[in-house]
C-alpha cells in the first residue's frame, strides 16, 4: 500500500509540470524503482555499494602511473582535436579540483565560490594581455598570486566563521566577483566578455596548436599533483587534516589553526589562479557567464564524487565530471538533471565517493 | 521618492521575509541550510502560472476572477507544501545523521534537480503571469501604492501574524519549539520528531508558495532561475535577524527589502543583487548570531 501512495504523490507532483500521460508514466516509473529498491534492500545490495573498497591506487603506482602517463603523452598522434579538447578541459577542471581539495577536502573548510578565484586568474591574463600586451609567462605568477592573494583576503575575516556560515560567505564571494565582472564595463567589457586573448609563446615557440597546449596543460597539472601531494604529506598537511579531524583536538595539540587554514585557503585558491589562466589562454575568450556558481558546484562535486580529501580521486572526479557529459552527447539537455540526482543518490548511497577519503570523510562543522 | 521607495521596499521586505522564515524554521529544527527552499517558491510562481492559465482557458477566469485566483493559490500552496514533504523524505531524512556536510550537498543537489526539472518542462525562458493586475492603486502620502502592492504587505503581515499564533499558542506549535531546542529530549517526551520535521517543511513550502505567487503577480514574469537568487537573498534575510529565530526572519526580510529598493534607487541598480551579499558578509563578520540571535557556544 505504502509504495503505491508514494508513486501516487510522485505522479501528483509531476502532474502540472507535464500533464497526464507523463503523470502515468511516473506512477509507474516510481512504483517499478520502489519495488527495486525494496528488492536491493532485501539482498543487502545498497549495504555492498556503501562497502566497496576500491583499492588504494598507490598500491599499483609502479604499473598504473607509468602506463597512464605515457599514453598521456602519446594522446596528440592519435587522437582527433576533439579529444585533445576535451582532453585540455579536463586538465583545466583537474587543477580546479586538486585546489579545492585542499580546502574543503584537506582542511574541511566548506568553498561554495571557488569559481570567484578561477575567475580572477582568468581576468587577470585577459585584461593584462589585451590592455597592456603582458605575454603568458609574465602573467602566470601574477594570476596565480593575484588569485591566492583574493583567497587570503577573504579567509582572514571568514574564517572566523565555522561550517555552514563560511559556506554561505564564500557563495556570497563568489557572486560579488561575478557580479563586479558583469558590471565593471570598462575594465571587463562586461557581460559582452575580453576576446583576442593570445596563447602562449616560449622563446619563439608558439603553443599555438592545440597539441602542444596539451602538452603545455599535461606538464602543469604533473608539477601540481607532485607539489600538492609532496605538501599533504608535510607537517603542513598533516595539521590541516588534524584541523579536519578535530579542530578543538589540533588546537589544543598545538596547531595554530588559523595560520593552517589561511595556508590552505591561500595555497588552494593559487591552483584555482593557474587553472584560470590556463583556461583563457586555451579559450582565448573570458566572459562572466564561464564562473557562476554552477561552476563552483561541479568542481564541488568533482571532489566529492572522487571522495573528499582524496588527491586521486579529485583527478579522477574531474576526469568523469568532464568526459561524461561529452560521451553522453544525446542527454547533453539532461546534464544538470542527472548531476543534481546525481548528487543526491551519491549522499545516501555512497557519501565517501568512488575511491573514499582516504584519512576520514566526515566533515565537522 | 524615498516613502516611495520604502513602500516598494517593505513590498520586496515582505516576500524575502516569508520565504526566510522557511529557512529559518528548517534550520532551527535541523541545523540545515536547506538550499532547495527557493526552487520551492520558483515552483510556487510556475504553479500560480500554471494553474491561473488552465482556470483562463476553462472560462473560469472570465466568470469570477477572484474564485479563480483563490483556486490557484490553494492548489499551488497543496502542491509546493507535498514537494516540499517529498523533498524531505527524499534527500534529507536518509541524511538525519550523517556528517554535515551530506545534507548540505544533497539539498544542492535537490535545487539543481528542480530548477532544471522545471527548465525541462516549462522551457528556459520568462513565462508571463496570465493576469496583469496593472498600476491602479491609490494615494498614500502623496504616494502611489497599487493594490497589488497593498496585497502583498497586507497578506505577508497575516501570515507572520498567523504563524506567530501557531508556534505560540499550539500544541503543535509547541513541540516544534521543543524539537528545536533539543531533539532527543523532545523524542523522550512523546514527541513525534519525524512528523514535526515534516511539518516544519510542510509549513515553510506552503509560505513559500505564498512568497512565488505575490512575486509572479507582482512582476508578472518568472523564469526557471529566479530560485536561486531568492532563496540565497531570503537566506540572507535570516542571517541578518538570526538564523533559527522566526521574528528575526521577519524583521531580516523587512530590512534587507528596504535596503535593496533604496539602495538600487539612491546608490546603483546594476548591483541590486550585490548588496544581500554585502550585508550577509558583513553581518557574519561583525555579528554572526544576527539581530536577534543568542550566541550560542561551542561545545567540546
Amino acid at each position: 500500500m505504502k509504495p503505491i501512495l508514494i508513486a501516487l504523490l510522485a505522479a501528483l507532483l509531476f502532474l502540472p509540470f507535464k500533464g497526464l500521460n507523463a503523470a502515468g508514466i511516473m506512477f509507474i516509473g516510481v512504483l517499478t524503482l520502489l519495488s527495486t529498491v525494496s528488492l536491493l534492500k532485501k539482498t543487502k545490495v545498497i549495504d555492498v555499494i556503501k562497502a566497496i573498497r576500491i583499492p588504494e591506487i598507490g598500491r599499483f603506482r609502479t604499473f598504473f602511473i607509468p602506463v597512464l602517463l605515457i599514453s598521456s603523452l602519446a594522446f596528440p598522434f592519435i587522437l582527433k582535436d576533439y579529444y585533445i579538447d576535451v582532453l585540455i578541459m579536463s586538465g583545466i577542471y583537474i587543477l580546479l579540483a586538486l585546489g579545492l581539495n585542499i580546502i574543503v577536502g584537506f582542511t574541511g573548510l566548506l568553498n561554495l565560490g571557488f569559481a570567484a578565484f578561477y575567475a580572477i586568474g582568468a581576468y587577470t591574463y585577459a585584461i593584462l594581455n589585451t590592455k597592456i600586451g603582458l605575454g603568458f609567462w609574465a602573467s602566470l605568477p601574477i594570476s596565480a598570486s593575484l588569485a591566492a592573494l583574493a583567497g587570503l583576503l577573504l579567509a582572514i575575516p571568514a574564517l572566523r566563521l565555522r561550517g555552514d556560515y563560511l559556506a554561505i560567505v564564500t557563495l556570497g564571494f563568489g557572486e560579488i566577483v561575478r557580479l563586479v565582472l558583469n558590471n565593471w564595463d570598462s575594465l571587463t567589457n562586461g557581460p559582452n566578455g575580453i576576446t583576442g586573448i593570445s596563447r602562449p609563446l616560449l622563446m619563439g615557440f608558439s603553443f599555438a596548436q592545440l597539441e602542444y597546449y596539451y602538452y603545455l596543460v599535461f606538464v602543469i597539472v604533473i608539477f601540481a599533483v607532485v607539489v600538492i601531494k609532496r605538501v599533504e604529506s608535510s607537517r603542513i598537511g598533516r595539521a590541516w587534516i588534524a584541523i579536519k579531524e578535530n579542530e578543538i583536538a589540533a588546537s589544543s595539540m598545538g596547531i595554530n589553526t588559523t595560520k593552517y587554514k589561511l595556508y590552505a585557503f591561500t595555497f588552494g585558491t593559487f591552483w584555482a589562479g593557474i587553472a584560470g589562466i590556463l583556461f583563457s589562454a586555451k579559450m582565448q575568450f573570458v566572459s562572466p557567464e564561464s564562473f557562476t556558481f554552477m561552476e563552483s558546484i561541479l568542481i564541488l562535486s568533482m571532489i566529492i564524487l572522487g571522495g573528499i580529501g582524496n588527491t586521486h580521486g579529485a583527478i579522477i572526479g574531474a576526469f568523469i565530471l568532464v568526459i561524461l557529459p561529452e560521451v553522453l552527447r544525446e542527454v547533453q539537455l539532461y546534464r544538470m538533471l542527472i548531476l543534481g540526482i546525481g548528487l543526491v543518490l551519491l549522499m545516501i548511497f555512497r557519501p565517501q565517493g568512488i575511491l573514499g577519503g582516504v584519512k576520514g570523510v566526515h566533515f565537522r562543522s | 521618492m524615498l516613502l516611495q521607495q520604502l513602500i516598494n521596499g517593505l513590498t520586496l521586505g515582505g516576500v524575502y521575509a516569508i520565504i526566510a522564515i522557511g529557512y529559518t524554521m528548517v534550520y532551527g529544527i535541523l541545523e540545515l541550510i536547506n538550499f532547495a527552499h527557493g526552487e520551492i517558491y520558483m515552483l510556487g510562481a510556475y504553479l500560480a502560472i500554471i494553474f491561473l492559465g488552465l482556470f483562463t482557458a476553462m472560462g473560469l477566469t472570465a466568470t469570477s476572477l477572484p474564485l479563480a485566483l483563490i483556486l490557484t493559490a490553494i492548489l499551488t500552496i497543496i502542491f509546493c507544501s507535498a514537494y516540499g514533504f517529498t523533498m524531505e523524505k527524499v534527500a534529507y531524512k536518509p541524511l538525519r545523521n550523517a556528517p554535515r556536510l551530506s545534507p548540505l550537498i544533497s539539498a544542492i543537489g535537490v535545487s539543481i534537480f528542480l530548477q532544471n526539472y522545471v527548465m525541462l518542462t516549462q522551457g528556459a525562458t520568462d513565462k508571463a503571469f496570465p493576469q496583469r493586475f496593472g498600476e491602479a492603486g491609490f494615494q498614500f502620502m502623496n504616494v502611489n501604492v497599487t493594490y497589488l502592492q497593498a496585497m502583498i504587505i497586507l497578506v505577508s503581515g497575516l501570515l507572520m501574524f498567523f504563524l506567530h499564533l501557531f508556534i505560540h499558542k499550539t500544541r503543535m506549535g509547541k513541540a516544534m519549539r521543543a524539537t528545536a531546542q533539543d531533539k532527543t529530549m523532545a523524542a523522550l517526551v512523546g514527541i513525534n520528531v519525524d512528523s514535526i520535521i515534516s511539518v516544519t517543511f510542510i509549513i515553510g513550502a506552503g509560505l513559500a508558495a505564498v512568497a512565488g505567487i505575490m512575486v509572479a503577480s507582482y512582476y508578472g514574469l518568472v523564469n526557471c532561475f529566479i530560485g536561486y537568487i531568492a532563496g540565497i537573498k531570503a537566506f540572507t534575510a535570516a542571517v541578518l535577524g538570526g538564523i533559527g529565530n522566526i521574528p528575526g526572519a521577519m524583521l531580516g526580510g523587512i530590512i534587507l527589502g528596504l535596503v535593496e529598493s533604496t539602495g538600487a534607487a539612491y546608490i546603483s541598480s546594476e548591483y541590486k543583487d550585490a548588496y544581500a551579499f554585502i550585508i550577509l558578509i558583513v553581518i557574519l563578520l561583525i555579528k554572526p548570531s544576527g539581530i536577534l540571535g543568542k550566541t550560542t557556544e561551542e561545545k567540546v
